[in-house]
Order: C-alpha cells, then structure tokens, then sequence
C-alpha cells in the first residue's frame, strides 16, 4: 500500500465532484433544506423536532454516500477503469483507502453545513454537543461508503445500483427505531432490528441527543459502525477481482 | 528472445472452449499482429497474456514470469479496447491520476501527448472528445510507464488514415527502441505495419508467420488475399 497511490486515488474522485457541481451542491444542499422542511414541519413541537432532527441529521451523509460510492465504483466497474487499475501497480487497500478519504471528506463537508444549518439557524436542541452529532455522522457517512462499495459489485446496471437504496436501507430505516421505538414493534422485527446497522448508527445518535453523551451503550454501537464498516470494506475489497471470467 | 510464452491455453466461457492456443511465443522487441475477425478469442487470448483473463488449464510466462504476477504489472501495459479512461474528467486530469498511481512525474505527460497526437484542449472533458481522441488518451496512458510490453486492443480502430500510419509508426519506433508489441486488429490491411502476423480463428491460431513469409507461402502479394487463401486451404471451404 502506498500513501502517494492513496492520495491519487482521493484527489481524482474530488476531480470527478468538481467537474459535476450540481452533484456537489445537492450532496452539501439537499439535507440542510430536509432539515428546514423538518423544522416548519414539526412548527408546533419543537421538542419532536429535537427528538428526530439529530438523528437523521446523523443518517443523511450515510444515505448519500451510499448512493454516491455504489455508482461511483459501478462506472469504475462497468468503464473498464477498474480493469485497467488493476492491472497497474496498485493495492486495493490503495483503491478503498482513497475512496474512503474522499467520501469522509465529503460527509464531512455535509455533515458541518446540515449541523451549521440545524444548530445554528433552526434551533435545533440536543442534550449531547453538536460536535459529538456531527463526528456521528462522518462515522455514519463512512458506513454508508463502505456498504455502497460492497453492494456495487450486486449491480449490473446503475438503474439496479439505484434501487439498492429502496431495498437495503429503507427496510433499516424502517426498523432501527426513528420512526416506532423497538420495544414497540412486532417481537421478530425487534429481533431483526437487533442484527441491523443502522440501528447501531441511530442509537448512537440517541443517546447523544436525548441523553447528552454516548456511555457504554453509545460505545458499543460506535464499535458496531466500525466493524461494520471494516466488514463491508473486507468484503467489498473481495469483490474487486484481479481475474474475471 | 522471447517475451511471452503460452503452453496448451485453454480459456472457457459458459462451457465452450473460446481460446485453444497448444503452443504461442511473441519475440521481444518486435511488433505482432494478432489479427482475427471480431469473436474469434483476439481480446480473450490478450487478457490471459495480461493475467485478468480466468483460464481453464494451461499457461502463459510473460517476461519470464507466470501471468498475472505483481511485479508484471509496472512491465506491462495493457490498453482495453474500449477507452477505460475517466469521461468526467479532462485529459490531463487523466493523464495525472495514471502518473500518480504509477509514481512518475507529471513531466511525462506532455511527451505521451504529443506521441499519441492528442491536442490538449485544457478544459474539456474526455467524454466530449471523438472516440478516436478518447482511443487515444486510453493509450497515452498505457505509454506513461515506459513499459517493457504494450498489448494493445485494437488501439487504430475507428482512426482516420493518416493517424492510424502515425500510430504504426510510432509503435515500430517503440519496437525499434526494444519495446516488445501486442496489437490485434480486426482489419487484415493493417498487417502490413506488423513485424510478426498470428490469424486467431475460433480461438484457435490458425497460422503464424511475418509478412514474407505470408506471402512466400502463398505466392500472393496481398496479404488480405494470403489470409483469405490460407483459411480456405484449411477449411477447406472456397472463398
């Protein structure tokens, strides 16, 4: 693995961004303006306001690096671009380091405009420090990278890559307990929410919200994000073939 | 010498046999046609000189080194048939990103320009070029590294005349600075620029000779007219 490979790779998809300004404006715009509609839409109860805002504060950067990264590296897939890197001296720890730096990069970009935006003009309120939502979010966003990594390689098409959100991560967002707290849901549903990622990525934001600080719990779903994201990453690596058929 | 050698390759896809090369070895410092019709195993047999290409038995030794070995990798350069550059970027964005990845310095990119005569228009992107600008950004970067053995997919397909005699030339010059070439083309009339001719038909190579001796073997000065008569002799079918 080389630093200098690492960097190239990050700088090149930044290039990409660059090159696509539209792109780059929804990635940093849309979840701020989600958040605004949120604000107005709970004008009457701000205290529900400052129960969902901080958490899908935290869950937008991995909703749009999901999408990003699994398209990305689909064109890189279906161009003939990925053959030709591998095909140079290059490690694929090379290949998913930079696309990781970049996309942290990137949630990280998004992750200070939509809390700027919450924090400072929406009122937005929780118990815990925006800055502790705010590094939440990078963590998430990396998940949300690294999973998109791995189901690319289940796309053929990018209209397929697209769907993968519908199917992949709506059901977890469904289930992770935004929207009906876990005790609350059928007995299996719970169970199945228990094995899910993004219930880990919500909780964390939880507790920082409502309960002003991670604790022990809040420590474990940090290390559930990150094995996660390093098993995603393990298995997306495993995708990237030197030979095909 | 030698600089690549297949013993008994056999390449299937879905079951059937696609490649089936007994015996093949590629002269260092030379430049071979492999030329074929389009699906006769030309890009199969290349990928598998590359080391990408899943075999069923066999073996290729590509510099003296099984294919596919790491340390090939900085000696080889392969060119795909399709551009595998990057549409949304411009073409000295490309040329950098390769540099980098390869740790040369970006001093080099203006020479692979001006040998594979691509303008540099500073801000358009790649996927507004012509195809063949685009064929010819995909070989500027393959040219970076200065490597030992180009095997190039049908690199003049789609080119105007003049710049595919330029191309030619330039790649005997790379043959005659001791840069070993690999190109397939599916048009016989390019043959004549190869040093070293293989006919691939159905994944299996049907002759393999230089131009001479093409044309001594079948008394035709033609060597479109040598290919066809030699594929009727085995065949056995008339033209």
């Amino acid at each position: 693995m080389s630093a200098g490979v690492t960097f190239a790779i990050a700088r090149r998809v930044l290039a990409q961004l660059r090159h696509d300004p539209r792109t780059l404006a929804l990635l940093i715009l849309v979840p701020a303006l989600l958040m605004t509609l949120l604000r107005f839409l709970f004008d009457a109860r701000p205290a529900s306001f400052d129960a969902v805002g901080a958490p899908l504060l935290g869950l937008f950067p991995l909703i749009s690096m999901f999408l990003v990264t699994s398209i990305t590296v689909l064109r890189e897939r279906t161009t003939g671009t990925l053959e030709r890197l591998l095909t140079m001296p290059l490690a694929k720890l090379d290949l998913l380091a930079g696309y990781g730096l970049e996309f942290a990069l990137m949630a990280t970009l998004q992750a200070f405009a939509v809390s700027a935006v919450s924090f400072g003009l929406l009122g937005l309120d929780t118990a815990g420090s925006a800055w502790l939502v705010g590094a939440l979010a990078v963590a998430n966003a990396i998940l949300g990278m690294a999973l998109g990594l791995f189901v690319s390689a289940f796309a053929a098409t990018e209209f397929q890559a697209v769907q993968f959100l519908p199917a992949f991560l709506l059901p977890q967002l469904l289930l992770c307990g935004l929207f009906v707290p876990r005790e609350q849901m059928a007995d299996i549903l719970g169970a199945v929410a228990d094995g899910l990622p993004l219930t880990y990525a919500y909780d964390a934001l939880d507790r920082v919200a409502a309960d002003g600080a991670l604790g022990g719990g809040g420590a474990l779903d940090v290390a559930v994000i990150l094995a996660t994201t390093a098993l995603a990453l393990g298995l997306g690596a495993a995708t990237l073939r030197r030979q095909t058929a | 010498m030698v600089a690549i050698e297949i013993r008994d390759l056999v390449v299937k896809r879905g079951g059937r046999t696609v490649v089936e090369v007994p015996q093949f070895a590629v002269e260092a410092g030379r430049v071979t046609g492999l030329m074929g019709s389009s699906g006769s195993g030309k890009t199969t047999l290349m990928r598998a000189i590359v080391g990408v290409q899943r075999i069923e038995g066999g073996a290729a030794d590509v510099l003296g080194q099984p294919a596919g070995t790491a340390s090939l990798r900085r000696r080889i350069g392969y060119m795909t048939q399709a551009p595998s550059v990057y549409g949304d970027l411009t073409v000295r964005e490309n040329l950098g990103f390769f540099a980098a990845v390869l740790g040369i310095p970006s001093a080099r990119i203006d020479a692979v320009l001006e040998a594979v005569r691509v303008p540099d228009r500073r801000r358009q992107l790649v996927r507004d070029l012509s195809g063949g600008e685009r064929t010819r950004v995909s070989l500027a970067a393959v040219l970076l590294g200065r490597p030992e053995l180009l095997i190039l997919d049908e690199p003049t397909v789609g080119l105007d005349p003049l710049l595919r005699v330029e191309l030619w030339r330039l790649f005997g010059q790379l043959a005659a600075a001791g840069t070993t070439l690999l190109i397939s083309s599916h048009s016989l009339e390019e043959a004549r620029h190869c040093d070293e001719l293989v006919l691939l038909r159905e994944g299996r190579i049907l002759v393999s000779d230089s131009p001479e001796g093409l044309r001594e073997r079948t008394r035709l000065d033609d060597l479109e007219d040598a290919f066809v008569a030699i594929i009727t002799e085995r065949e056995g079918v008339p033209a």
